[in-house]
């Protein structure tokens, strides 16, 4: 958990007080603390004065915009056909015997979250996966378990 | 800038970086140095050139000679034997498959014969983040053009003629929705870039931002004059963080270059550009969503009309279109519609992108002139199906899409013939598939991404895609009935005719095709309870033939489970009981040997039960069983 302090009343500052600030201010809570908190969904809601619920709905609706406790380093892996085709499910397989989680979930330590996600456009360089920002393509389980052992001497 | 004897244009995209080309490049200048022609030649990095599949790979300028599959091994010698005793090496070259001769020059060799780039045609030559070497490259002239001696009605006229229709996946006639707009009274309006692609399978929006940002820019802004816009938007998907980076970088050099902002080119016209990012909702690629989604309210779609044209983004008029569509404008401008109706068919001009992805061997984005036939795309240019394997269909449109048999591979590809094939142009999406692809196994993977998803709001689209995708389940699942295929057939209709939005009146698709071509294979899996491809696992089983296990252990070792049995020298035997049927001992099992093999249907009960391991013997080459 992490505390929003003046976050939020920063971002309104900066993308103004109106309905339409409400996507760009949760994406920047988002980009900076990886997912959302009812405390930060709340505070928005009452710096743009719109009802809570709609701040959740809006939350909600977009994959991207988590409401889930998420690791530093979320991995996630394209679940596009065009990936299954080139063996997906072997880099699943590795990412979860080497963090010791399921699909869906966050390491106890914070650092890792494992989700699948839509076409991430890599599709001629398939499988791919996203660490936070970072696109990983052309994958094999000796590619993967190299990049996330960096990861995790990081 | 000294002017060399030879430039090398050495492809850095990320399919050449990861194959090594910044040693290849260290390799070059190494050796170029070595035998004292820095003063003649000069290594030049460029962006992706397209043919990933050959890389590293660079370009001899201005012999315009290929050369792929380096190594830094072979550059000493192609340095010397090329560039000092000119001598092209012959072993560097491409060769097609079946010839022994290699096509020296780029421009022959079929994957780029057969392309015609106007949407990117910068891509691989200019710098994207040096707003300069777009300007070099004839960029903003058309802007320039446009401002200086056209009038709004003139640029409309102009892309009406030119036959341009909207490329991202409906096909509307772009100067149509211009004049629409443009005939609305209420002001302001609004110019909006529609980059949330989300078809699997489709990477073009993101690719032309990442190599060619300012081409669509420079659309828009001439868009913008052409509808009395002045001010736009790009909606871009938060997966492609770099293409975003890329468009801020280009706003802001615009901005400094007076190409766009207040006055732009001391003329009266202002334009300014706005990003706003999606949050990976694949419905907000829907025109109604996309601009709730902009506007911060719930994006599920509404219904049309009124079109955006007439009443977009804040009830205003807005014209919205595809990332294609905006960076072909300045080239029509610049060259004519005259000269752009010439390429194409009859109702679709000009050219457009695939991204030629899945079983095929040079992978990547591809442009192409309408009514060039699938077959060409996948042999000529995408080089055929890998490993000798079959050819089986072509997905092409998405999750809107259908797929596209081999009997049909002669089809001219332009939005007509494929809509008339059961499928649709969609973004561009091209998913070559061969043998080993189940096409029960597709459908039920777009119906289940469609299902996900389902903005909910009608219930054929949310209700409908849930009943498909839990029959598809069944069918796969080896629990099929034989009512099910009338049933697939009957709410994928119900679900075209009855739902709000593209989605859901196209999500039907990839049923109702695969149905149409593939039936055969429905077939097998409800009554026989047969996978021809060999792809769903509760209708296969793994089995090893005791007349060829020699009992290396190998599979024994590296099965995931441990449902192998048997030791050194005794034919081993799969539990199949413990068996994921995850297909790791079909890979490991050293080729010569070849004992694995995966069965389905009625091949499952002829498996006989050997139920302990005992030992390899040999006779004539043969174990006795």
């Amino acid at each position: 958990m992490y505390q929003v302090g003046n976050l939020v009343k920063e971002l309104s500052d900066k993308h103004g007080r109106m309905r339409e600030s409400l996507m760009p201010i949760l994406q920047e809570i988002v980009q900076k603390h990886n997912y959302l908190t009812d405390e930060a969904m709340v505070e928005v809601a009452r710096e743009l004065d719109i009802s809570a619920a709609e701040v959740y709905g809006t939350a909600s609706f977009y994959t991207f915009l988590d409401t889930q406790v998420k690791g530093k380093y979320v991995i996630r892996v394209c679940k596009t056909i065009t990936c299954s085709m080139k063996g997906k499910s072997d880099i699943i397989q590795t990412l979860e015997d080497m963090l010791k989680i399921k699909i869906g979930e966050t390491t106890t330590d914070k650092q890792f979250s494992l989700i699948e996600t839509n076409c991430i456009g890599w599709c001629h360089k398939a499988p791919a996966i996203l660490i936070n920002e970072m696109p990983y393509t052309e994958l094999t389980p000796e590619k993967v378990s190299t990049i996330i052992k960096d990861y995790m001497q990081k | 800038m000294a002017v060399r004897r030879i430039e090398l244009m050495l492809c850095t995209g990320t399919g050449c970086v990861a194959g090594g080309a910044f040693r290849i490049s260290e390799a070059l200048e190494k050796e170029i140095q070595k035998q004292g022609l820095e003063k003649e030649i000069s290594v030049i990095i460029t962006g992706c050139n397209g043919f990933c599949g050959h890389g590293p790979l660079m370009l001899v300028q201005p012999d315009g000679i290929f050369y792929g599959f380096l190594t830094p091994e072979d550059i000493p010698f192609l340095v010397q034997e090329h560039f000092l005793k000119g001598r092209p090496v012959k072993k560097l070259m491409f060769s097609p498959p079946e010839k022994k001769e290699p096509v020296p020059l780029l421009s022959e060799i079929p994957f780029f014969k057969k392309q015609l780039l106007i949407v990117l045609r910068n891509r691989g030559i200019i710098d994207p983040e040096k707003i300069d070497e777009y300007i070099a490259r004839d960029g903003f002239t058309a802007l320039e053009k446009v401002l200086t001696s056209m009038t709004p009605d003139d640029v409309i006229n102009e892309i009406t003629r030119s036959g341009l229709r909207g490329r991202g996946g409906a096909g509307f006639p772009t100067g149509t929705k211009w004049k629409i707009c443009r005939a609305e009274q209420k002001m302001p309006k609004y110019i909006i870039c529609n980059c949330d692609e989300g078809d699997p399978g489709a990477f073009m929006d993101r690719s032309v931002f990442e190599s060619d940002p300012l081409s669509a820019m420079e659309g828009m802004i001439i868009g913008g004059y052409a509808i009395g816009a002045s001010h736009g938007y790009i909606y871009a998907r938060s997966e492609y963080p770099l293409a975003i980076k890329r468009m801020n970088l280009s706003i802001s050099s615009a901005k400094d270059y007076g190409l766009m902002g207040k006055n732009i080119l001391g003329t009266d016209f202002s334009f300014d550009l706005e990003i706003r990012q999606g949050s990976g909702a694949f419905v907000c690629g829907e025109e109604t969503s996309l601009i709730l989604s902009i506007e911060g309210r719930g994006p599920e779609p509404i219904q049309r009309p009124p079109f955006p044209a007439q009443s977009g983004i804040w009830g205003c008029p807005t014209v919205i279109n595809n990332v294609e569509t905006w960076a072909t404008i300045p080239v029509i401008i610049n060259r004519g519609a005259d000269w752009f109706s010439k390429i194409g068919t009859e109702t679709s001009k000009g050219t457009k992108i695939f991204s030629l992805v899945g079983k095929i061997n040079n992978a990547g984005l591809i442009e192409v002139p309408m009514g060039i036939t699938l077959k060409e795309i996948v042999y000529d240019i995408g080089g055929g199906i890998p490993d000798n394997k079959k050819f089986k269909a072509v997905q092409t449109g998405g999750p809107s899409g259908g797929c596209i048999p081999y009997s049909m591979i002669d089809i001219p590809i332009d939005f007509e013939s494929l809509i008339e094939a059961g499928s649709m142009m969609g973004s561009g999406g091209m998913i070559v598939m061969d043998e080993d692809t189940c096409m029960v196994d597709v459908a039920k993977f777009f119906i289940q991404f469609t299902n996900d998803e389902s903005c909910g709001k009608c219930t054929t689209c949310r209700d409908g895609s849930e009943a498909l995708h839990k029959v598809l389940t069944d069918i796969t699942n080896g629990d099929g009935k034989e009512v099910d295929l009338e049933f697939l057939e009957e709410v994928g209709n119900a679900i075209k005719d009855a739902s709000a939005c593209g989605l859901g009146t196209t999500l039907p698709n990839p049923v109702l095709s695969t149905l149409k071509y593939f039936r055969d294979e429905y077939e097998a899996h409800i009554k026989e309870r047969r996978c021809p491809a060999l792809v769903c696992k509760n209708l296969i089983k793994y089995y090893i033939l005791p007349e060829k296990c020699t009992g290396c252990k190998l599979c024994l070792k590296n099965c995931p489970p441990g449902a192998i049995k048997g030791e050194l020298k005794h034919i081993h035997i799969i539990d199949q009981s413990k068996c994921t049927k995850c297909g790791t001992c079909l890979d490991v099992c050293p080729p010569k040997v070849s004992a694995i093999i995966k069965v389905s249907g009625k091949e499952m009960e002829n498996i006989t039960g050997i139920e302990e391991p005992y030992p390899v013997k040999r006779k004539g080459g043969k174990n006795e069983t």
